[in-house]
């Protein structure tokens, strides 16, 4: 078990290093178009030789790769041409942000549809069921974009009960979170909750929880002891895996809503070409990405006794 | 063993056949009710993008009377109607009928996410083959690379791939098919090690068939079942995507009429204009429920037999 | 065989009635079905699959899932209907007064919990006893069901027992709250012979020890014999034939019983002399029984106009004898049951050709690799399983070899390497004077890949569900270049069909429209397509039911004979290859223990192993006797083979030290008679027989 979490994080650092040789080999091999990025395209080309000169750009590629890999990994992405100021400061507060908007949705997201798919799981084919699935296919096929407009034609236009915007200009305001998170676990919750209620459905159809049953054992127990050990497994590893998803509708979210967010910050970064500021964005997002998911390979590993104990 | 000889009529299996086993799944779903609304909602869709010139009332590019509201909706904002022309879904800002561009987008999606999905599945498909048949360090280092890949949040890859490379409709399939390729790669090299240990496939190889052929003939048609699930699926996500893409500004180029776009473009005036940006959600939304529904269907009844 | 009927029965089914409904309408699984069951009698459920017989066990627990239904009759238990209790009453009942035992003890059992913590539930819920006490009890019974170590097991997952120890668990479990009825429902089919034998011990042991009536529902007509009083017999969702033990054994009445009998390859069989009366025909499918007899299409004394209309009720064979011996058959007073069917007079025994296929020393190992933190320390990381080690045997032109073992003994690698998916790691594999065992499949010629073809184990798996019959079959002539115009590989298709006896329109036809008999036809039409001199066949047979199996065997039995083909035949089950082979290979843990011809392997002198095997095979004959040889302990892991004797660890003639350190040498005995022992061969002569007769005449089921 130990070896097996040892092997997984050695893993995860392997994809990081792999992602960070791909990342450069697309934004920074190219020196000229970098000193284009970085100090603008109406420079003559001396100023932008001795630019390269005078930060290393003229070293061997693997040299500066090197160099540049060890200023990323204590936290020295470089400055920010768009912002002006060192990448580190932009980004940071904007990554607090987001995880804010994202505690919310995964507050809300994950006790929702886990109870919602265990209910349609357990009767499979009832009313109920029918009615969850279908709810379920609904919402999820309602883009992040789409449900951000109607949200707010709702709320904005027709009610004008909640801020059309979540620029947060006038200092932290819950009300302006309401939308950004209902949108996020509009689109995300339906998912979830099938994955769950698929998980739970053939849980029900196994022999053992036929021979509790049958055993004589109450249905409450059936639940909760037998059919919800296993059901939950599943679920467990799509939650984690969601966070992933959960990155590609923050950015739409954010964009929407002017939250000043880290995917905004993403996007704003690769439309205006500020080298520095991607890499950092892209290193953060698949850092989180790739966490995610060998946190969730761990906890699969050790919910899952056939596995934990051989 | 007195044997007359073979009076029986054997029709040759021609291209008929092929096709009618290629989607045969499809044809069942009218057992399933939900795959039926889905089929219905794709249809209309499709049918709205083949015969758009005869059904759009105006040039999709032609400005006229900016900022109309449609005849049905009259909002506070909206200019009095004073005009002759009658807007179905009222203009935009730029005074374009909202309901032209709307049908001659339906255009766009319907070309440009079928075909992103098809190109994704033949690399997915050669790659998921290959892994799974082979095994060994072809499916090693297939698998690492598809690990790299998925190891990027979608949408991130997107906008990197699409802000370096520049937004035009090749690049937007390119990127759909680096994107999600990995993914299906995934899931056939998965149906693949399943069926590769049945025992027709043992039986190919003890008659010296050769690798393909025991991929393509001998494996792949018994792997459509969840695939088509899958690809029903996976339309929706591309439907998504190239909406998404066309929200953040990274879609097809304007001034071409795709919704995804015009929700971009006028998504700042949506709170006091609402119909130039509900539309277009509207008709994305039930295209993408459309595909939902039918892979729900199509799992439904591959479920049950 | 309590018949009197002072008390009521403990259990009491009149006119049971049960449908399940479908997309395609009503289908009733059994029907008119009556049984009574007195305390502490063990009455055997026999039938073959679709029978209905597992479908009256899930009634009897009121557990009929979402879309069956019981439709009408009774069911009394202690003289209440079932069918009037309430969930709660209900739930009281099951798991204390009426216990189930599965199939699959592995599914059957929760693989997120240990087995401790799913026994215990079963007395804290039913009696409220503390947990404390229920674990007590639990290890009690665990070690009743001969589990050694039972605190161990209560502390252990499912997935860390063998497969016998889960059954003994499952068993346990059933046991916990002292039932008075327990429904064993197929405990054996899953496990292998050795191992069910101790479980088939077990279970007549607590029939004593407990008290507890069994309904004991098998498909295997040997198993019933040895655990039951009284047997039901079930065809298409009827019961046929009714009585005790004795009287249905020695005077079966219904024409199904005697075409079972007939299936079953018994001691008294020979494929020259007395070969298997296959009964014609498949089981009828749920929606498509006929009028009438449902057994009326495949039954040897069908009467038109008598059997194939109206409802035919059962009746008792000689009334008011008390004698329970019930039949449902319109005829069976006008059938002569002495009567055997006239033989086929062609059988002689076929002369052996040259030799056709030599193993010499044949070893495949395979590389695993340890992913475990000690062996990450130590640094030896990889591990070799020894799949097959020294094979040594030769098969001559129109013989059939039997190679015998249970599961994981190596057989299967071996018919890989022999087929070339699999490369032999040291010695050789001759083929008509060709080593072949280095040559993968790739590599050989089509001389040599039509020449050597193999039967798969599995019907549902052996044809691609994707192709039609013909195109199939067709595309094995292309490929063996036996034909190649398309009419005459159409043709010789249809020629073919007619070889397996199937009709010319399964031509057209897609797998899943076959039955699993029908499948299995369609897979050996593919292996003689290219006229092999050899063939191997891998437990074609193990997953059909009696009755289709018999026929089957006969058919693969009949091409081999008409091309004179080598027949390599694998199998764990040593009443079919007593039955249709001339030598045996008995396998054990990738070793050969025993070779020699039938004769020589079913008599004294045996391996410990053979005789263990023997002794563990089910005869459905009350004639003859057997010795009961239990072995103990689970079969040791291929990856850590004991170094001396691999039977070392289960030998209940285990001799001492020498066992455990040094291999066995082979002896000899006779013409190419070889056992791998250490015990000296004239001891081993000594050994009483395993099999006997009692009598001395043959008498098998059917005469009398």
């Amino acid at each position: 078990m130990l070896l097996f979490i040892l092997k997984r994080i050695g893993f995860m650092a392997l994809t990081m290093l792999a992602v960070s040789v791909v990342l450069f080999a697309l934004l920074e091999i190219d020196k000229e178009k970098v000193a284009v990025r970085v100090i603008g395209q109406y420079t003559t080309p001396e100023q932008r030789a001795l630019w390269l000169e005078r930060n290393g750009y003229n070293r061997p590629i693997v040299e500066r790769y090197v160099s540049w890999l060890g200023h990323v990994a204590i936290g020295d992405f470089g400055r920010s041409v768009r912002y002006q100021s060192p990448v580190a400061d932009v980004l940071w507060p904007r990554v607090w942000n987001t995880v804010i908007l994202a505690t919310y949705a995964l507050g809300i997201i994950v006790p929702l549809s886990l109870v919602l798919g265990i209910l349609a799981g357990m009767r499979e084919g009832s009313k109920l069921d029918r009615a969850i699935s279908v709810t379920c296919i609904g919402t999820t096929s309602v883009p992040e974009f789409a449900s951000a407009v109607f949200i707010a034609a709702l709320f904005v236009f027709v009610l004008g009960i909640l801020p059309g915007t979540s620029s947060m200009a006038d200092g932290f305001n819950v009300l302006e979170l309401v939308m950004p998170v209902m949108v996020l676990v509009l689109y995300d919750f339906g998912y979830v909750a099938r994955m769950t209620r698929a998980s739970m459905a053939e849980v029900m159809t196994t022999q053992y929880v036929r021979t509790a049953v049958l055993a004589g054992l109450p249905y409450a127990r059936v639940i909760w002891k037998y059919a919800l050990r296993n059901a939950l497994i599943a679920p467990f590893t799509v939650i984690m895996l969601q966070v992933n998803w959960l990155l590609s509708g923050v950015i739409v979210v954010e964009v929407f809503f002017s939250y000043k967010g880290f995917g905004a910050l993403l996007l704003d970064a690769s439309l205006s070409q500020d080298v520095y500021l991607i890499e950092a964005c892209t290193l953060v997002a698949v850092f989180v990405a790739v966490g995610t998911q060998t946190i969730a390979d761990i906890a699969y590993t050790y919910l899952n006794p056939r596995i934990r104990f051989t | 063993m007195a044997a007359p000889s073979a009076d029986l009529a054997l029709p040759a299996p021609g291209f008929g056949a092929a096709l009618r086993k290629a989607i045969g799944p499809i044809g069942l779903l009218r057992e399933s009710p939900v795959g039926m609304v889905g089929i219905t909602l794709v249809a209309f869709w499709v049918l709205v993008a083949i015969f758009a010139p005869l059904i759009a009332p105006y040039d999709p590019l032609a400005t006229q009377d900016p900022f109309r509201c449609p005849p049905w909706w009259q909002h506070s904002y909206c200019p009095t109607n004073e005009v002759d022309n009658f807007y179905l879904l009222g203009t935009d800002h730029l005074g374009r009928d909202v309901f032209s561009r709307l049908v001659w987008g339906a255009r766009k999606v319907l070309i440009y996410a079928p075909l992103a999905t098809l190109c994704a599945y033949t690399v997915g498909i050669v790659m998921g083959l290959c892994a799974g048949y082979y095994r060994g360090w072809t499916d090693n280092i297939l698998s690492r690379f598809a690990d790299l890949i998925l190891s990027f949040p979608v949408l991130v890859l997107y906008i990197l791939i699409i802000a370096h490379f520049g937004a035009s409709a090749v690049n937007i399939v390119v990127a759909i098919v680096f994107a999600s390729g990995p993914g299906i790669m995934r899931i056939v090299r998965g149906l693949v090690l399943d069926l590769r240990t049945r025992e027709y496939v043992a039986a190919a190889e003890t008659r010296g068939e050769p690798a393909w052929w025991i991929m393509l003939v001998e494996i792949l048609p018994n792997a459509r079942g969840p695939l088509i699930v899958d690809a029903c699926l996976r339309l929706g996500y591309v439907t998504i995507t190239i909406g998404v893409l066309g929200f953040l500004g990274l879609g097809l180029p304007p001034p071409d009429p795709d919704w995804g776009g015009m929700i971009n473009e006028t998504r700042s005036m949506a709170i006091s204009f609402p119909h130039m940006t509900v539309f277009p959600c509207i008709a994305i939304s039930t295209l993408i429920l459309g595909f939902n529904l039918m892979a729900d269907g199509l799992r439904e009844i591959s479920l049950r037999d | 065989m309590a018949t009197g009927s002072r008390n009521p029965p403990l259990l009491d089914i009149r006119d049971l009635n049960i449908s399940y409904w479908t997309r395609a309408g009503e289908i009733p699984a059994v029907i008119d079905f009556s049984l009574s069951v007195e305390r502490g009698e063990s009455v055997g459920l026999v039938g073959e699959s679709g029978c209905g017989k597992s479908t009256v066990a899930l009634a009897i627990m009121q557990y009929m899932g979402t879309n069956g239904s019981i439709k009408s009759g009774s069911i009394n238990f202690k003289g209440t209907d079932l069918r009037s209790l309430d969930r709660d009453a209900l739930r009281n009942l099951r798991g204390s007064e009426i216990a189930m035992i599965y199939q699959e003890p592995f599914a059957a059992l929760n693989p997120a919990l240990t087995i401790g913590s799913q026994l215990k539930d079963i007395p804290i819920f039913h009696e409220g006893v503390s947990e404390r006490e229920a674990l007590d009890r639990a290890a009690v019974i665990l070690a009743d069901c001969h589990l050694p170590d039972p605190e161990r097991v209560l502390a252990s997952f499912p997935h860390q027992l063998s497969g016998g120890q889960q059954q003994r668990a499952v068993i346990a479990m059933a046991l916990l709250s002292n039932p008075s009825l327990l429904l064993l429902d197929e405990p054996t089919t899953a496990l292998d012979v050795t191992v069910e034998a101790g479980i088939v011990d077990l279970v007549r042991d607590i029939g004593k020890k407990y008290g507890a009536a069994q309904i004991y529902i098998s498909h295997n007509l040997g198993l019933i014999l040895e655990v039951c009083d009284r047997v039901a017999v079930m065809y298409s969702g009827e019961v046929v034939e009714e009585g005790t033990i004795d009287e249905l054994f020695h005077h079966p009445r219904h024409p199904y019983t005697h075409g079972l009998f007939g299936c079953i390859p018994l001691p008294a069989t020979d494929k020259n002399s007395a070969p298997l009366r296959p009964i014609r025909g498949q089981l009828p499918l749920p929606h498509e029984r006929p009028e009438g007899c449902n057994f009326g299409p495949r039954c040897e004394h069908f009467t038109a106009g008598r059997c194939d209309q109206g409802v035919i009720p059962i009746e008792p064979v000689v009334a008011d004898n008390g004698s329970g011996h019930r039949v449902r058959c319109g005829r069976f007073r006008d059938i002569d049951h002495g009567a055997r069917v006239a033989q086929v007079a062609d059988a002689n025994p076929i002369r052996l050709g040259d030799t056709v296929l030599e193993v010499d020393a044949m070893q495949k190992y395979y590389e695993v690799e340890d992913r475990s933190l000690m062996a990450w320390i130590r640094g030896g990381r990889v591990r070799h399983v020894k799949a097959n080690e020294s094979l040594d045997f030769d098969a001559r032109r129109a013989e059939t070899v039997a190679i015998v073992g249970e599961s994981g003994c190596g057989k299967s690698t071996f018919a890989k390497v022999l087929m070339g998916l699999e490369v032999a790691t040291d010695g050789e594999v001759r083929h008509e004077g060709t080593d072949i065992g280095s040559i993968p499949v790739r590599e050989r010629g089509p001389q040599r890949i039509r020449s050597l073809q193999m039967v798969f184990q599995n019907p549902f798996d052996t044809l691609n569900p994707s192709h039609t019959i013909g195109w199939q079959i067709g595309r094995v002539i292309k490929r063996f270049g036996v034909e190649k115009d398309r009419r005459k590989v159409r043709e010789r298709v249809l020629r073919l069909l007619d070889t397996v006896k199937l009709p010319r329109d399964f031509y057209l036809r897609r797998p899943r429209q076959l039955s699993g008999g029908q499948k299995q036809r369609i897979g050996i039409a593919r292996a003689f397509a290219g006229n092999p001199s050899l063939v191997i066949a891998d437990e074609p047979v193990s997953s059909l039911d009696v009755s289709v199996a018999a026929a089957v065997t006969e058919l693969l039995m009949e091409i081999q004979r008409e091309n004179k083909t080598t027949l390599l035949f694998i199998s764990h089950d040593l009443s079919v290859v007593r039955y249709l082979s001339d030598r045996i290979v008995v396998m054990y843990l990738g070793q050969i223990m025993e070779r020699g011809t039938t004769q020589q392997v079913f008599d004294p002198p045996y391996h410990p192993y053979t005789e263990a095997l023997l002794s563990a095979i089910p005869i459905a004959d009350p004639d003859v006797t057997k010795r009961d040889i239990l072995l103990s302990g689970n079969l040791p892991s291929a990856l850590d083979p004991p170094v001396g004797c691999p039977f070392s660890t289960r030998c209940p003639r285990h001799l001492g030290a020498i066992c455990d350190e040094s291999r066995p040498p082979l002896q000899q005995d006779g013409e190419g008679h070889v056992i791998a022992c250490h015990i000296p061969v004239d001891e081993l002569r000594a050994v009483e027989p395993v099999i006997q007769m009692r009598k001395p005449e043959p008498v098998p089921a059917g005469a009398g």
